[in-house]
């Protein structure tokens, strides 16, 4: 199987993150592998290892879309266990809204299929932790024509056949669908591994290969600020939320905490 | 010609408050249409007109159900070019919002998705960075995608009442061709507390809870509220993953958002910050949430909880 992973390099969520620039982007200066996207990739290695992994022709491949900040999301994916790397840069990109991001991917992933031996399964995150838009797994489908099977919290690949469990608000469900398919995984699906001594070393003889639009076939004017369709017009950082009253309980703070939710009108 | 085409998607025999808030806003848009699914009952289609709908549309096929939003965006698409809307209205649940992504691509059309207030030339503002941010965006196309957030607005009637036709529309026959289908589907029992995306109030539980979610469930009973829970609660297995609220769990704005045993590290803040009011109860005096509690309480749950519950209880009579 050719399995490829979506990752991204995101602001730590640990810190503050700010919006910058006359294009109302976010500073990426702070940034690391997106957490939700580990979820992905274990969930490819494990499809990977099932297989018979490498010797068998099993292939996870690790996709970032972005600056030269990226390529740290793609070595501490090759630490944790990716086969290779793909970086897609280019000065064209920044800026680009959701549909501009599916429109590159999927020229990438069409790229990756070039070879002969077509992509089976777009593995992503539920949604990067900077934007989270959720959109790209969708848009991309939509732009690739493959059927999306989103929100997996399990994922099993029987022959041609993927079945994913989901849970959607009032119920459950059981989806399937054949591949070629794009599958985004919750943080229930399984538990990531972390890169060990071993990985780390083994990272060091992997490849990234590095791709421009030119080399995808994608002109600039399809993306970044001018291929997208929609744009950020201000952005003003909330005023931080200032502390309220606070008490000490003396025997009676449930009776205070219901006064004051009296007095908001919240009863 | 409608301006402002609503999704309404199989809602059952009456419509949800988050269907009423969207026809809501889309009145401020202009004239309002209706995509529906599901079966259309003389009482859903009076409430689509009381709130101002003039074109119900339904689709010509009857088993969009059965697949995973991609027939659902055809669909939605063909009503698109049959009412020359020039904005889509649709839930900002997960599925509405990947339904909002494969729509934009077919029609390329800008998408903007957790819109918290849209004004009337298609401006949609937003809260981003996990509430650190309020930006406004806006669709450079000629139509605009917009994935509305519950509770951002009061339903409210148009002023006139029409009766609303109702049109079929042809769902293009590869529409389901290569979706993913839903080979089971099992209902969630119900627990009869209000679904914790929408609810007005919201309870919510931490690692101070230490596996006893009782007095949580009581006080949010008392109040009509849904439960919430931090990650480190749903991970220990108190409570249902459904409960967690923040970035990997369900994002809330209710109006009152009451924090028990949570000791509010950013990303618990994140899932809370845009509530109006916030309620904070811990042991710990130094904990975050402090700092951006409206009321806090340095106490025991498990005393300040249950003495609450009775003195609502008691006012209530």
């Amino acid at each position: 199987m050719k399995i490829v992973v979506l990752v991204k390099h995101v602001p730590d969520a640990q810190f503050d993150r700010h919006i910058t620039g006359p294009g109302n982007t976010t500073d990426r200066d702070e940034s690391i592998l997106s957490e939700l996207d580990e979820y992905a990739l274990e969930a490819a290695l494990q499809l990977a290892e099932e297989r018979g992994g490498t010797k068998a022709g099993n292939e996870v491949i690790a996709l970032s879309m972005g600056p030269s900040g990226a390529v740290n999301a793609l070595k501490k994916s090759l630490q944790i266990g990716a086969y290779s790397g793909v970086h897609l840069s280019d000065d064209a990109l920044a800026g680009s809204d959701a549909a501009a991001t599916s429109l590159a991917l999927a020229a990438t992933i069409r790229h990756l299929s070039a070879d002969g031996r077509p992509v089976d399964l777009v593995l992503t995150g539920m949604a990067s932790t900077d934007g989270e838009t959720s959109l790209i797994p969708a848009q991309l489908a939509e732009r690739l024509s493959l059927p999306q099977l989103t929100f997996a919290s399990s994922l099993e690949v029987n022959g041609r056949t993927v079945v994913a469990r989901r849970d959607a608000g009032a119920h459950s469900e059981t989806v399937e669908a054949q591949l070629p398919a794009l599958v985004s995984v919750t943080d229930q699906i399984n538990e990531p591994r972390y890169p060990n001594f071993k990985g780390i070393l083994a990272a060091k003889k992997k490849k990234i290969a590095s791709l421009s639009l030119a080399d995808i076939g994608v002109d600039p004017s399809q993306v970044g600020q001018a291929g997208s369709w929609t744009v950020v017009e201000s952005a003003a950082a909330r005023p931080p939320r200032t502390a309220g009253t606070i008490i000490t309980d003396e025997g009676d703070a449930g009776i205070k905490l219901v006064d004051f939710l009296a007095a908001q009108k919240l009863l | 010609m409608a301006n402002a085409l609503v999704f309404i998607d199989n809602p059952g025999a009456a419509l949800k408050k988050s269907n009423l808030e969207l026809l809501t806003l889309a009145r401020k848009l202009g004239e309002t249409a209706v995509a529906f699914t599901g079966e259309l009952t003389d009482d859903v289609a009076a409430t689509l007109g009381a709130y101002g709908a003039t074109t119900i549309y339904q689709p010509s096929v009857d088993d969009l159900a059965d697949y995973l939003v991609a027939p659902k965006a055809a669909y939605l698409a063909a009503a698109v070019a049959t009412s020359g809307a020039t904005a889509v209205l649709l839930e900002n649940s997960p599925e509405g919002k990947e339904i909002a992504g494969r729509l934009g691509i077919k029609l390329n059309a800008g998408v903007i998705t957790d819109v918290v207030g849209l004004d009337a030339d298609r401006t949609a503002h937003k809260s981003v960075l996990a509430g650190s941010y309020n930006t406004t965006a806006k669709a450079t196309t000629p139509v605009a995608v917009l994935s509305v957030k519950a509770n951002i607005v009061e339903p409210e009637p148009a002023g006139t009442v029409a009766e609303p036709a109702t049109a079929k529309v042809e769902v293009p026959a590869d529409a389901v061709a290569n979706a993913a289908r839903i080979s089971s589907r099992t209902e969630k029992p119900a627990s009869g507390r209000p679904d914790l995306s929408e609810a007005r109030i919201v309870v919510a539980g931490g690692r101070g809870v230490d596996g006893d979610f009782a007095p949580v469930e009581e006080l949010a009973d008392a109040l009509g509220a849904a439960i919430g829970a931090s990650r480190a609660a749903t991970d220990a297995g108190w409570i249902g993953h459904d409960a967690q609220v923040g970035q990997t769990g369900v994002t809330v704005s209710p109006q009152l958002y009451i924090s028990a045993g949570i000791s509010g590290a950013i990303q618990q803040k994140a899932g809370m910050q845009t509530s109006k009011v916030i309620v904070a109860i811990n042991k710990d005096a130094e904990a975050p949430v402090f700092e951006i509690a409206d009321f806090g309480i340095i106490g025991d749950l498990f005393k300040v909880l249950p003495q609450a519950t009775a003195e609502i209880k008691k006012r209530k009579g």
